[in-house]
């Protein structure tokens, strides 16, 4: 019995079935870039017939990286590095943690990198000279007193030989914030009207609206262009409403979100609503009013004594891209009516007879955020981390070891210098090179 | 001068350049590889001085960035990373002839730039979402693994090359080549070097992605194939550990691996829609 489980632990353990998993993952992620994913089911239909758009249904290829299928292949590459990593640690650990001055005497005069030296001065002399030489090349080593002399031992860098298990934990990190991102996380979107507030967000996919608990007000939005007339910057002033009472402020813009009780706001769209945002103030009494204008409709206002109408007639582009000129006409109710041109975001000043009107014209737009809440993203941020680190200590810090025997043979002192590295042989060879070179100088003197 | 003047000259550069490795492989000159590493480093100062300058002229025009955010100013950056990835090994291993494997990827890179139908040279400015620091930090990180894949995969066509030689005499072409055995080992750290950066490159992108869209992964066509790619050189990596993998299958990995790194920088942009198309402007 213990050696088919034995034979199943080994299979999932096994780098062949890594292989395999990460080969299907490759192969079977292409297909999700070639046939469209999340459309409607009509799409697939037409472009591939019913027959095929039926096989697509029951493999569940619209939504091919959520399938049941694709999934489990990720499930089973973690399962894959689970096992590899308890299978393979304890010997590492073993590794990692043995007690090299325990190390068989013989194994060290058949290692490749060794070199040999005779030294007048005593066993116990030539070993502190040897200790000290190696200090000075940055190998700390420990000493032993055998029956065949004094065992010296140094090494470096032990502990990267977990460095692939980093990795790999790494992995089942981020898988763990992805799926904590999907289950207890949405994502979704937002219109929002200039002037105006919500609080509810549709999500992405499914179109079900969440609401956030609090209200997000638009007080302005701001489109502002290159000279080629290409959308340089959208910008949004944001407040966050809590029962009414603002509790925080921003300006958001595209790569510059604002954060707020676990959710996330992005400035990703806008709409233009064919619509103006106009204000119009009685610089005499400091009455003023704002107002939702179609062009081309009649406003009618009652401001103090006057019987205000106007509305935007005409327009006309400005040698600055994007940005239009508009023609207003404008009565009060006494006297001739005024036509005036405003920029769009501009200011004009209406005198008529003792009184004086501010009138300011923008266009309008709802802008469109995008909203997040996802309590798995610092997961997968500290996996992403790890992976790096492990990848760089897995690759380029090696585990080097050092032993010394110091023996006596005839009167004189013997010294055997044996080195290992489990990586990088080159660049070890000529580290150990260089303490040999320290400890031959040193004991030459 | 402008900068696209002063790459021109680069693309001719590198064109003689690999001439010149080239004819040190068939001809086994040594002086010929001596010509090609001085046009190389020549025409990778002209070409990291040319970077520079479209670096300053984007802000003489008023919308200053760093020449990394479209198809041409990309072709610019692989050619230089992969020269300078180049450059660096051929101090490192001493071996010239590696050049005439590695040079011509940088060639044809700068080429397609030149002249390629659809690639525009112009300046332009950056839309909102390229408006972020993390352009720099993602694009660097990607294509200085592109360019050790580039490399890799220029070491496995020459190990293929020399492995498929029945010919073992000291006099015939392919005998020049350094060992199998050096080559699958150069090939090998060159694979675990791109790996790094485009681990690097990928976790760069979601990131940047998550601050500015909220969604560090979305499967976009681009990203997936850049993960397709990571899973091809995961495997290779791993593909060691287990017998009968060395030298020939790495090198066919090295091939494949390559194949899908050029998937994922133009097959994506001029073949499959999503986020990345406008990579293709």
């Amino acid at each position: 019995m213990s050696k088919k489980k034995n034979s199943f632990i080994d299979f999932f353990a096994s780098v062949k079935l890594a292989l395999f998993v990460l080969f299907c993952l490759a192969v079977s992620s292409i297909i999700g870039t070639v046939i469209p994913q999340n459309k409607p089911p009509e799409i697939y239909i037409q472009q591939y017939g019913e027959n095929m758009a039926k096989l697509f249904q029951v493999l569940d290829i619209p939504d091919m990286y959520n399938s049941w299928w694709f999934v489990t292949l990720l499930g089973l590459l973690c399962l894959n590095l689970i096992v590899c990593t308890i299978e393979r640690l304890p010997n590492v650990w073993r590794m990692v943690t043995l007690d090299n001055l325990a190390t068989d005497i013989s194994r060290l005069a058949k290692m490749k990198d060794r070199k040999t030296f005779h030294s007048d001065r005593s066993l116990s002399e030539t070993a502190s000279q040897v200790i000290t030489s190696m200090s000075a090349k940055g190998w700390k080593a420990q000493e032993k007193k055998l029956d065949e002399g004094i065992l010296l031992f140094a090494q470096k860098g032990p502990w990267s030989r977990l460095g692939v298990y980093v990795v790999h934990t790494s992995i089942i990190v981020i898988f763990i914030g992805a799926m904590i991102g999907s289950y207890l996380g949405y994502k979704g979107s937002m219109m929002i009207p200039e002037t105006t507030s919500k609080d509810t967000l549709f999500q992405f996919g499914t179109g079900t609206p969440i609401n956030l608990g609090f209200k997000i007000l638009c007080e302005r939005f701001v489109l502002t262009r290159y000279d080629t007339g290409a959308p340089k910057e959208f910008l949004s002033d944001l407040v966050v409403l809590e029962d009414g009472k603002e509790v925080h402020r921003q300006s958001i813009v595209v790569n510059d979100p604002m954060h707020y009780k676990g959710h996330t706001f992005y400035q990703s769209s806008y709409q233009a609503l064919d619509k103006f945002l106009v204000t119009l103030t009685n610089n005499n009494t400091a009455q003023g009013e704002r107002f939702l204008v179609e062009p081309g409709k009649e406003v009618k206002w009652k401001m103090g004594q006057a019987d205000i109408t106007y509305g935007i007639i005409n327009r006309q582009g400005t040698n600055e891209p994007g940005i239009l000129n508009y023609k207003i006409w404008f009565h009060d109710g006494m006297g001739e009516p005024t036509n005036f041109w405003v920029k769009d975001g501009g200011s004009v000043s209406v005198p008529r007879g003792d009184t004086n009107y501010t009138f300011t014209l923008k266009e309008f737009f709802a802008t469109g955020l995008q909203v997040t809440k996802d309590p798995g993203v610092w997961y997968v941020y500290i996996g992403c981390i790890l992976m790096l680190l492990g990848l760089t200590v897995a690759f380029f810090v090696s585990h080097r070891r050092i032993w010394v025997l110091v023996s006596t043979e005839d009167e004189k002192s013997s010294v055997l210098v044996s080195g290992t590295s489990n990586k990088n042989r080159l660049a070890f060879e000529k580290s150990f090179e260089s303490v040999t070179n320290q400890i031959d100088n040193d004991l030459s003197v | 001068m402008t900068s696209s003047q002063l790459l021109g000259i680069c693309t001719l550069g590198y064109l003689l350049a690999s001439a010149a490795y080239i004819a040190t492989f068939i001809f086994k000159t040594k002086k010929s590889g001596v010509v090609g590493t001085i046009i190389t480093l020549l025409t990778f100062v002209i070409q990291t001085v040319a970077i520079g300058l479209r670096w300053y002229e984007s802000y003489q025009r008023g919308y200053g960035h760093a020449p990394l955010t479209n198809m041409y100013e990309s072709l610019v950056f692989f050619s230089w990373a992969i020269v300078i990835f180049y450059l660096l090994m051929e101090i490192k291993f001493k071996n010239r002839l590696i050049g005439a494997f590695a040079i011509p990827f940088a060639f044809v890179s700068m080429a397609y730039a030149s002249f390629g139908k659809g690639i525009s040279q112009e300046i332009n400015p950056l839309i909102p979402a390229l408006q972020s620091n993390w352009l720099i930090a993602h694009v660097v990180t990607c294509f200085i693994g592109y360019a050790a894949f580039a490399v890799a995969c220029g070491m496995g066509i020459m190990y293929l090359m020399k492995a498929s030689s029945k010919n073992n005499s000291t006099d015939s072409l392919l005998a020049t080549l350094p060992d199998l055995k050096v080559i699958d080992d150069i090939t090998h750290k060159t694979i675990i070097f791109g790996f790094l950066w485009l681990s690097g490159g990928i976790i760069s992108g979601a990131v940047w992605a998550n601050s500015a869209w909220g969604t560090y992964w979305s499967w976009d066509p681009k990203e997936t194939w850049s993960l397709i790619t990571w899973f091809i050189y995961a495997a290779t990596l791993h593909a060691r550990f287990t017998r009968g993998w060395q030298g020939k299958r790495i090198a066919w990995l090295a091939i494949i691996g390559f194949f899908c790194v050029i998937f994922t920088y133009f097959g994506v942009n001029f073949l499959l829609s999503g986020l990345h198309s406008y990579g293709s402007s």
